[in-house]
């Protein structure tokens, strides 16, 4: 029995969100009395598996491959079924990364075994382990359980887990686990990944930022937030589905496929709080929300705030803002 | 090209969440269920592709109760050709695995060449349902789908990456994607579309029962609020006058 944590390349080094991962690995492997390793799967592994080494891990499993070279759906849940076949870990563990998204999935359905996605916490409960994932965009949030016998696939939320909680370790054993792939099994190609966004605005460096979500109701409200924005001498952002809908360009969403941000102030003018929302902005130094939802998730957040109806609080708000200032 | 759009039922974002008594679902009353949005997007794309290609018939699928229905009924009155429902009784299926055998046992004889899904339900938002549902009809498989073009009998989907990164990739057909928001837009039903779609068939499939689930909910609950807020009360001027003065007095930035 063990605890297999599978690890994402990004930039060339160790995805920030695996790090997270091998810190929940570690923690279960706590719990458990399990023991806790790393997979790393690709070609050309050898800075992921340096930084690895240092981190304390029973071992490393590496699969290098070929037809590993470049990610393809086909290629890495073939890959890593085989595995977790030949294996046997009782956990499988992963970040809930946008790759992880796209082949782990197949993983389950290959194995028939569960894969329990997106997590923000874990228990143990006797014998049983229960997950603890947001329903509802975070309204709401739920217990599952894993069917009892067999591996089980993991992967938790970004920030479920700390980066900074790895434990150390050094000198891990290396270990080459091969795996058989066929050409004909790899049925899509990809070309190389782009950035799109032209004439984008870096918002990383914005000191106060106003951002609005769908709760502003209808495009003609936008110069609401605008012109707070601008009393403010703020930068202008916004979730996803105001984005979506052809409001504001693209540059504009903060988020997971969106922009980072860590202002001094963050203000969420009708937007609910959704995960892939959140990793965008929690860093920010004071949140102030406004939101006609007592219960929308964003309050969990917020410093500062005001449940009632953005289209006549802000108008209101913009005017005295530019009276105290004159 | 035949081609599989995936529809699911979801309460509203503005529906009230009210926990059941057994505490694995919300208290339906009061709740107004909608089709699920990255599916709507997921339905335009759809009829897109079938528009583009000239011909071929793009067929609406759901599980759920009798309700889901009206989820395949909208589709439908946006222009698909028909329906397949299938049945699903009370206590849901809360997981992805089971979800997706079930649905692929009522398509598989279908020889679909083409599933197209939301990226994740708003509800349970596994985010697998129709990359599962791919894998068990031998299909290939994309997620977070922002642009498609069929060219020589490949699909060419433009995905998208973290942080504003994309990139493209061509799959062999039969494929099963997933569909992110923002991919075009949706279009309304028309009346003359609402009227036609009331002839349109949808088959009932009543699921064997499968294996046994490989997860399940235990519970669902409020989640526990753990930040000191402050909540600014009162009138909307004394809201406003509170507000001004953390501006000023405690972030300091007017
Ligand atoms: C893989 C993936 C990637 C994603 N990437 C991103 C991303 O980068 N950025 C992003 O933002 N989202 C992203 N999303 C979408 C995300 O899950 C949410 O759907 C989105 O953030 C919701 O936006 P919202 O809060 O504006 O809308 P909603 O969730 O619809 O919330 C609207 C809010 O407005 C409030 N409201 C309504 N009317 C008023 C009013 N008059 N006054 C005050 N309040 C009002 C409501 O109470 C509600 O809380 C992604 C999703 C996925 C699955
Ligand atoms: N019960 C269902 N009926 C039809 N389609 C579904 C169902 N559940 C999930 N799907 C599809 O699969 C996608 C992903 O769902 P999920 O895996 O639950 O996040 C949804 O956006 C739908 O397109």
């Amino acid at each position: 029995m063990s605890i297999l944590v599978v690890i994402e390349q990004s930039d060339g080094g160790v995805h920030r969100m695996s790090r997270e991962a091998i810190a929940a690995g570690q923690a279960l492997g706590r719990d458990l009395d399990l023991p806790v390793s790393a997979l790393l799967l690709g070609n050309d592994l050898s800075s992921r598996c340096e930084t690895l080494q240092s981190m304390q891990l029973h071992e490393i499993l590496k699969v290098e491959h070929p037809l590993l070279r470049s990610y393809s759906s086909d290629g890495f849940s073939q890959a890593l079924a085989q595995v977790i076949q030949n294996e046997s870990p009782k956990y499988v563990i992963a970040g809930h990364t946008y790759m992880v998204r796209d082949f782990f999935p197949r993983v389950s359905a290959k194995l028939n075994i569960p894969f329990l996605a997106d997590n923000i916490a874990y228990r143990v409960d006797g014998d049983t382990l229960i997950l603890n994932k947001q329903l509802f965009s975070a309204k709401l949030a739920a217990d599952f359980v894993p069917s009892d016998d067999g591996s089980c696939i993991i992967s938790f939320q970004s920030a479920a887990f700390q980066e900074d909680d790895v434990a150390t370790g050094s000198e891990v054993t290396v270990r080459e686990v091969a795996i058989t792939l066929d050409d004909s099994s790899i049925r899509s190609t990809s070309e190389e990944p782009f950035q799109e966004i032209a004439g984008a605005v870096d918002l990383s460096s914005a000191e106060v930022i106003v951002s609005v979500g769908r709760g502003i109701g209808k495009e003609e409200n936008l110069p609401l937030a605008k012109e707070l924005a601008q009393a403010l001498g703020a930068e202008l952002a916004s979730s996803r589905p105001v984005v979506d809908a052809g409001w504001l360009e693209g540059y504009h969403q903060i988020g997971s496929s969106g922009q980072t941000v860590a202002p001094k102030l963050y203000f969420a003018l009708g937007i609910s709080g959704a995960i892939q929302h959140v990793v965008g902005m929690k860093g920010s130094k004071n949140i102030c929300v406004i939101n006609k939802d007592p219960e929308a998730p964003i309050f969990e957040l917020a410093d500062y705030g005001v449940i009632g109806d953005l289209v006549e609080i802000v108008p209101k708000l913009t005017e005295t803002v530019l009276g105290v200032k004159s | 090209m035949k081609i599989a759009v995936l529809v699911k039922q979801v309460p509203s974002g503005d529906s009230p969440l009210r926990i059941a008594d057994d505490s694995l679902w919300v208290k339906e009353e009061n709740v107004s269920f909608i089709t699920n949005e990255s599916d709507s997007y997921a339905v335009e794309e759809a009829l897109q592709l079938r528009e583009k290609s000239g011909d071929g018939e793009v067929v609406a699928v759901s599980l759920g109760p009798e309700r889901a229905q009206r989820a395949i009924r909208e589709a439908l009155s946006k222009g698909a050709d028909r329906g397949i429902h299938v049945q699903q009784s009370y206590p849901y299926h809360s997981d992805p695995l089971e979800i997706a055998r079930a649905l692929a046992a009522a398509m598989a004889g279908e020889k679909f060449d083409l599933v197209l899904s939301g990226l994740q339900s708003d509800d349970y938002g596994f985010g697998q349902v129709g990359v599962i549902l791919g894998e068990k009809l031998g299909m290939t498989t994309a997620t977070l789908v922002m642009a498609t073009e069929l060219s020589d009998g490949r699909l060419m989907v433009k995905r998208e990456l973290e942080s504003g990164w994309f990139q493209w990739v061509s799959l062999t057909l039969p494929a099963s994607i997933s569909i992110q928001s923002g991919i075009n837009t949706p279009r309304y039903p028309s009346l003359k579309g609402i009227m036609g779609a009331k002839k349109k068939v949808i088959e009932s499939v009543t699921p064997e029962n499968g294996d046994k689930p490989a997860q399940s909910i235990s519970k669902v609950y409020i989640p526990q609020k753990t930040k000191r807020t402050e909540m600014i009360e009162g009138t909307v001027d004394q809201q406003v006058e509170r507000l001004v003065q953390v501006l000023k007095k405690e972030i300091r930035i007017i």
